[in-house]
């Protein structure tokens, strides 16, 4: 599965690196894992003397350095109000900022907007600006650039922004130049999440009004109010980004630039990290097999937080247009067939923790008491013969968007553990986009995904189940076909309620509805492994990554 | 003289017709790959909408009908108008002209790397096995045994183990790019900084298709330096390496040039693979990425400019076999 992008936000820095090498031929993918593994090896003692470790925390923040970081794949755009693409996120976030952000414990943080209130109804919010933040270009920023983005910018490039715009927006106003006040027709617990997670950057209405914004020249040369300005777009080769010296954060940024070198072969991307020519390598930038290996070099240092937002689900869909996964009972089936801890061990090296609910247990409305379909092959041939359903009558096809990566790998572990059972599963490995392709089409019988949940479940998890979801176009939505009218009752009643433990409460009604029904097979959380040179600090101080703007970022 | 321009347009038109029928057939065969451009689009906006598919498809042009959509292509495409990327929305030709530099700089490289060290080793493994002395057969079996070992390598193996030697362990040249962007180099120390990113690329690729030019230069010496005009040479007192590089080499270069002209497309594609494990700049990143993204306008364009240089190259060839053998020139003008 290569390009995992979720329906609604969604970054998925681990498709988009696996698009750049989905034809792939096993065999290349073996030799360069080896020779990576050589180069690793043979680097060692070179990397121990270039790097050594010093105490970060005791450490104050030191001035200038360049950043060298990896872009992949290279952005279709570096105006991520207009390319809702994770790699345009990425990079564009240095440039573009946004109303709020959130942290770690995935509370929102100002950013743009330097405080907020809202109704106790949840109808009405008001946010008050940061004062003296100006444009790159230096013209003053203020709420009429924050009305214009959201009016009119979000709903053209995110098609998804249009119909929550529709279902719940009354009106966004400037109440004066430096506050924007929104008035919702029904509440929204989405809102924050909408404005915080990256894909609603402000755009200069200066430089955007009254002219179409994709051809627009400005595009060429981006202009935002972040700590870094956008100096060169080498294409295939580099983007370079300069301090900005009038940032309206005093004393920061603490980098004199950041260069995105654009590496388009996972070994190469190993090769130079190890040689110490980029400073981090993000999840999804090489193989999980190399990653236990590289976070073990000497000044290596290695983590899985910064990533809350967009925490990864990996799920198994099932077909239910169709025998024999229109039964509920054969899809718990497959639940019970597959080994999934097997899956996390030995495919992933590690890198998940088994899936217990269709919501991932670190963000906020997890329901630990759902109920669970754990390994059992006994159970899951009960299971098939009390469906009355002959499993093995005709030979199933799993779609696998990705050649000879872990992908691969699972699709084949699938056929192997659900033959036992009695299925015929036949594995068709395609690339990207025959992937969306055959997906977005319905033309499967089973197909790996993984999507990136937001912390709010309207935007990651609901439209996979919603029946409103079911529509050709797009892989990331209800491909699956799962139709239960009483859910959707569910989700409308959760979207539309502000307080949280009732939230919680019809949330945890969801899950276990969900889980009974296996409306789709959820394999694993995904974890996102970051690696880093230990002379860099503050790299990952938010929970969107290193989309993050990097204003505290320093080298030692 | 009449003759010889005569041929030359007759070699223009023909090639001409080459390159259309190119286009014409590449513009057909993308499209047969399944996969839409419009929903890997919708896929990376993040829309399970039908509709916002729907409205990608018609302000690409996707929803009209195939033949109108070719007509308008080829209409746009006798004023030099590739179209614009689906992904970037940036002119494809403006695209492909910022990367085509370095790809033209990678394959020269290359070319050079394969053509004077493949004919160099080919001439020395000839006149080697012509010698009656023990170690020059060695030297000489040791050139055609290690040129079909590396002839047998995978080119992105091969291109993996010079980075792992010159870059990793040895640390003498860069690993990634076409220059250390944050050095700020200019002037010379710029041109220096470009040549030792492009040794390694270069290297590989040249490597690779300098195997096929070791054993066409040993086969057509072998050939040659038996035949009479060489014992005439000889004979005459004519000073061996003028016999071995005027008389036999300019005689047996013939097959040599005609390889080149074909290997210029090879090294073409071949770039697209050095392209990625080096992170070389060129067209052949930009094909790769085109590819997965089915952004049928870019992978139009590279490919329209690519058989055109190949075609272009071949017409080189065609003329530098004149200079190479006259009899050739002399029979067009007959």
């Amino acid at each position: 599965m290569s390009t995992a992008l979720p329906a609604d936000t969604l970054p998925r820095e681990f498709a988009d690196a696996l698009d750049a090498e989905p034809n792939s031929p096993q065999r290349r993918r073996f030799i360069a894992a080896a020779a990576a593994a050589l180069a690793l090896e043979y680097a060692r003692p070179i990397m121990a003397a270039a790097n050594p470790t010093p105490d970060a925390a005791a450490l104050p923040p030191r001035r200038g350095g360049t950043l060298l970081l990896i872009a992949q794949p290279e952005p279709p755009s570096l105006i991520n109000a207009l390319t809702p693409h994770v790699a345009s996120q990425y990079v564009g976030g240095k440039i573009f900022q946004g109303l709020l952000t959130f942290d770690t414990n995935l509370k929102p943080v100002p950013v743009l907007a330097s405080s907020w209130t809202a109704s106790p109804d949840g109808l009405h919010y008001v946010f008050t600006l940061q004062k003296d933040v100006r444009w790159h270009d230096g013209q003053p920023f203020d709420a009429q650039d924050v009305v214009f983005t959201l009016n009119e910018i979000a709903p053209q490039a995110l098609p998804r922004m249009k119909l929550t715009v529709d279902r719940y927006f009354e009106s966004i106003t400037a109440n004066s130049a430096g506050q924007v006040e929104i008035r919702l027709k029904k509440p929204y617990g989405g809102l924050f999440d909408l404005l915080g997670s990256g894909l609603l950057p402000i755009l200069p209405r200066h430089l955007y009004a009254g002219k179409d914004p994709r051809s627009n020249p400005a595009n060429q040369h981006p202009i935002g109010t972040g700590p870094f300005v956008f100096k060169e777009w080498k294409h295939g080769a580099y983007i370079r980004l300069e301090r900005n010296p009038s940032y309206w954060k005093k004393d920061l940024p603490y980098l004199d630039g950041i260069v995105f070198n654009i590496l388009p072969d996972a070994s190469s991307r190993a090769i130079a990290f190890e040689q110490n020519t980029v400073h981090a390598l993000r999840a999804g930038d090489v193989d999980y097999a190399d990653v236990k290996r590289l976070s073990k070099l000497p000044g290596v240092s290695y983590t899985t937080s910064g990533w809350e937002l967009f925490s990864g689900m990996a799920f198994l869909e099932l077909n239910q247009r169709k025998p024999p996964f229109d039964n509920a009972l054969v899809r718990q089936a497959v639940l019970h067939a597959l080994n999934r801890q097997f899956i996390v061990d030995n495919i992933f090296f590690g890198y998940g923790k088994v899936a217990t609910s269709s919501f991932i247990s670190t963000t906020p409305f997890y329901d630990p008491n759902t109920p669970q379909f754990p390994y059992d092959p006994d159970r899951a041939r009960a299971l098939i013969r009390q469906s009355g359903v002959d499993v093995g009558k005709t030979t199933l096809t799993l779609i696998n968007g990705e050649k000879g990566g872990a992908w691969e790998r699972v699709a084949e572990y699938t056929q192997q553990a659900l033959s036992q059972v009695g299925f015929k599963i036949r594995v068709e490995t395609t690339d990207a986009a025959s992937w969306y392709s055959h997906v977005a089409n319905w033309d499967f019988d089973l197909s790996y995904n993984f999507l990136f949940q937001n912390a709010d479940p309207e935007f990651g998890v609901a439209p996979l189940y919603r029946a409103d979801g079911i529509s050709k176009g797009s892989p990331f939505n209800n491909a699956e076909g799962y139709d239960n009218p009483k859910v959707d009752a569910l989700w409308d009643a959760a979207a539309q309620t502000t307080d949280t433990s009732r939230r919680k409460q019809i949330y945890a009604q969801i899950q276990t509805q969900l889980a009974n029904d296996a409306a789709i097979a959820n394999i694993f959380e995904m974890v996102n492994p970051t690696l880093y040179r230990s002379n860099v600090h503050n790299l990952l101080r938010t929970a969107t990554s290193l989309n993050d703007s990097l204003e505290t970022t320093w080298i030692g | 003289m009449r003759g010889f321009v005569f041929s030359v347009l007759s070699r223009l038109g023909k090639a001409f017709l080459v390159v259309l029928s190119v286009v014409v057939v590449n513009f057909f065969l993308i499209r047969l790959a399944p996969g839409d451009p419009a929903m890997v689009l919708a896929g990376d906006a993040g829309s399970g909408d039908a509709a916002y598919v729907a409205h990608l498809r018609d302000s690409l042009g996707l929803s009209r009908p195939l033949s109108e959509q070719f007509f308008v292509y080829l209409r746009n495409l006798l004023h030099l108008d590739f179209g614009y990327s689906y992904r970037s929305q940036e002119a494809v030709l403006t695209l492909v002209l910022e990367r085509l530099p370095a790809t033209l700089l990678l394959m020269a490289a290359a070319f050079v790397v394969s053509l004077l060290g493949g004919v160099a080793a080919g001439l020395v493994a000839a006149y080697g096995e012509t010698r009656a002395s023990r170690w020059q057969h060695w030297i000489s079996r040791g050139i055609s045994a290690g040129s079909l070992l590396v002839y047998a390598t995978p080119l992105f193996w091969l291109s993996l183990m010079l980075l792992i030697v010159f870059s990793v362990v040895l640390g003498w040249l860069p690993s990634f790019g076409m220059e250390t962007v944050s050095a700020g180099y200019t002037g010379w120390r710029h041109l220096a900084d470009v040549a030792a990113h492009l040794t390694l690329p270069a290297l590989s690729l040249g490597m690779i298709y300098g195997t096929v030019y070791v054993q066409l230069t040993r086969a057509a010496v072998l050939d040659v330096i038996g035949l009479d005009f060489v014992k005439t040479a000889r004979a005459k007192g004519v000073p061996e390496h003028r016999v071995l590089f005027v008389h036999v080499l300019r005689n047996a270069l013939l097959s040599v040039i005609s390889f080149g002209g074909i290997q210029l497309g090879q090294l073409a594609g071949g770039a697209l693979i050095t392209e990625t494990v080096f992170a070389w700049p060129g067209l052949g990143s930009l094909m790769f990425d085109s590819l997965l993204q089915r952004d049928y306008p870019v992978l139009l364009g590279i490919l329209t400019v690519v058989s055109a240089l190949v075609v272009a190259f071949n017409v080189l060839t065609d003329l530098l076999y004149r200079l190479a053998d006259p009899r050739i020139a002399a029979g067009v003008t007959a």
